[in-house]
């Protein structure tokens, strides 16, 4: 629509981000105006280390938690400490995570100035304020025998937060006005669940002796098979922000992701009476679980960075509802002259 | 604060009762009338000068006679210039112009603002609460509170909110929360040439703007429409609405912002329902082993 001679390239109906970065895109433009190719939204700046990062991690401590119990009710004794050692430490480097993420680290303890249900980020301070003491302590009262009784009570509590801790995330991200992140907002807590048990399953998998790996192993592969599963659902039905799980980064963490899981999957049926096999499997399972959360992430990032993911869903939206938005009915995008068209009520 | 979280989602219209304030001044706002607004950027310099908006890089970008590019943490108004190859209305062709119809240039201008929410994102994700709803209705966030998490950042549909650099905190428009505070009117109203942004009680700025969208399309400019005018949109309508002369999204604006928080419910119920399946399967793997 705009019709600017002198562009950056100095060239003419020119959008210069595509032009710039010389990309094919998949399928030829749709037809959308837009200011300059300049983005609608603003772009996220949290850093994926940290934040994809976060993701994963709250993911692994979560569902490592709920396995720990299992595992400490079941009388598997090193699978439960191996899993309450990393939701400790997964629940540690959360919290690290989080505050080297902000952009005034000193204030972190502004996070539980109030309890908002409206930001998932709100309760999702809450939550991990709760969880990482708990499964510190679980993991503490494993190690040095102490107070058997108060560990007990806190693997409980972690693994009751741990569910949550471990989906929240998918709330967090969809509530964003970043389309790849909003329009998977249905699909998108069952991935992280999935992702979720294929993690902590994974490091199970890694660290517990063979013998005791029985449930990690069947957790793997469902886990590991769901995500595969429920993310190829949720690309399906997001329209148009699926084309940014296929940009640039999300791509290769994407593929990465698959071939990952694919291959810990098959590699935890096949060796399942090898420690290495299994070993080997595990830290496959949670490779692919991390490369998952991280390709949700960088497709956001480049569905915020090209407006047309902003701006052809909403044109169609808008369009689709016909008579309904602002500019139809109120002041007409048709002239005023063809209003009279409309057939009067008779 | 209020009682039910989704409360002003659901009922109330005026923001700031909705807020929780019982006694509380009208609503007041921006209506930016783009049909007169002559690209000078005044708005931008007062905005600068008068809230201590730091400088935020000198560069030339090819966009027309825009170097600022868009709003964000040190660019509150944001004059968009854009060259359109048509005319406006019965506008003449230019001077230059041998070769009739095709050769007629418009230029549209607009000043874009920070829209004020009746349904805010970027107030609703806050997890600090240093964003807050003000009794004007106008959204501001407290400097001191901000630990700069950046969660409001891509929550705005607008892209209004941004991350300071060497700053790390969030900033956007006030609204001039000091001036309106004390009766008068915010910095770049008060420095517009044309009142092209012109600021009031919002009831009162929608029917000057209904009026002028009348006056304007009786004139021949058919194009002419408001945009966040509608208390019925994705946001509950803006605080800051505009009169422009060309679809959105032509401005750099989303043609239908939706507040993302209106399905932030469905999203608990599905986390939810994510949180039982996970436990429920993990459970299912124990005890499966355990017979």
């Amino acid at each position: 629509m705009n019709e600017t001679d002198v562009t950056r390239e100095g060239l003419e109906h020119v959008r210069p981000r595509h032009a710039s970065r010389g990309e094919q895109p998949m399928v030829p433009d749709a037809e959308f105006g837009s200011y300059y190719g300049q983005p609608i939204i603003n772009q996220p700046v949290w850093r994926g280390p940290d934040i994809a990062g976060y993701f994963f991690l709250g993911g692994l401590g979560g569902a490592a938690s709920v396995m720990a119990a299992g595992a400490h009710l079941s009388g598997r004794g090193e699978l439960a400490r191996a899993l309450k050692i990393g939701g400790a430490v997964a629940g540690a480097l959360s919290t690290v995570a989080l505050i080297h993420d902000l952009g005034r680290r000193a204030r972190f303890v502004n996070m539980l100035r109030t309890f908002k249900p409206t930001s998932p980020m709100s309760v999702g301070s809450w939550v991990l304020a709760a969880y990482a003491p708990a499964a510190t302590v679980a993991a503490a009262s494993d190690l040095t025998g102490i107070a058997p009784g108060i560990g007990t009570l806190a693997t409980t509590g972690a693994a009751a937060l741990g569910p949550i801790l471990a989906t929240y995330t998918a709330a967090l991200v969809s509530n964003t006005a970043v389309p790849a992140w909003h329009d998977a907002y249905r699909e998108m807590p069952f991935v992280f669940a999935s992702s979720a048990v294929t993690s902590a399953a994974g490091l199970a998998l890694v660290a517990a002796p063979l013998e005791e790996c029985g449930p990690a192993r069947f957790l793997g592969v469902l886990g590991a098979a769901a995500e595969l599963g429920t993310e190829r659902v949720m690309e399906e039905r997001m329209g148009l922000a699926r084309e940014a799980f296929y940009e640039d980064k999300a791509s290769t963490y994407q593929r990465a992701a698959r071939g990952l899981l694919g291959v810990g999957i098959v590699g935890s049926l096949a060796g399942r009476r090898s420690r290495l096999a299994g070993a080997l499997s595990g830290a496959a399972l949670l490779a692919g679980s991390a490369f998952t959360r991280f390709a949700i992430f960088e497709a956001g990032l480049a569905s915020a960075a090209d407006p047309k993911y902003t701006v052809v869903p909403q044109r169609q939206r808008l369009e689709a509802r016909g008579g309904r938005s602002t500019s139809a009915v109120t002041n007409g995008h048709a002239p005023a002259d063809a209003v009279p068209s409309e057939p009067p009520p008779t | 604060m209020a009682p039910n979280p989704f409360r002003s989602l659901l009922e109330e219209a005026d923001p700031a009762t909705a807020s929780g304030y019982v006694d509380h001044p009208p609503r007041m706002g921006f209506f930016t009338d783009t049909s007169v607004c002559i690209g000078c950027k005044a708005c931008e310099v007062a905005c600068k000068e008068w809230n201590h908006v730091p400088e935020d890089g000198l560069r030339y970008t090819g966009m027309s006679y825009d170097n600022t590019v868009g709003l964000g943490a040190d660019t509150w108004r944001h004059v968009v210039f854009i060259e359109q190859r048509t005319r406006l209305a019965h506008q003449l062709a230019g001077a230059a112009a041998g070769d009739g119809a095709t050769s007629g240039i418009r230029w549209l201008m607009a000043s874009d603002v920070c829209k004020h929410c009746t349904h805010a994102a970027c107030l609703d994700v806050c997890p600090t609460g240093a964003l807050l709803r003000t009794e004007f209705g106008t959204v501001v966030v407290q400097e001191d509170i901000c630990n700069g998490c950046g969660y409001c950042i891509p929550a705005c549909p607008y892209g209004v909110i941004d991350q300071r650099h060497g700053d790390g905190r969030a900033w956007k428009c006030t609204l001039c929360y000091d001036r309106i505070s004390v009766g008068a009117e915010p910095a770049c109203a008060k420095a517009c040439p044309t009142d092209s942004i012109q600021f009031g009680a919002l009831d009162e700025l929608h029917e000057r703007a209904d009026r002028r969208l009348a006056q304007l399309h009786e004139a021949g400019v058919a194009d002419a429409r408001l945009y966040g005018r509608d208390p019925g949109d994705g946001v509950g309508g803006d605080g800051a609405f505009f009169l422009l002369l060309d679809d959105p999204e032509v401005y750099g604006l989303p043609p239908d912002p939706v507040v993302t928080t209106r399905d932030l419910p469905a999203m608990w119920r599905r986390v939810a329902t994510a949180a039982v399946v996970l436990a429920g399967t993990v459970t299912l793997g124990f005890v499966r082993r355990a017979r």
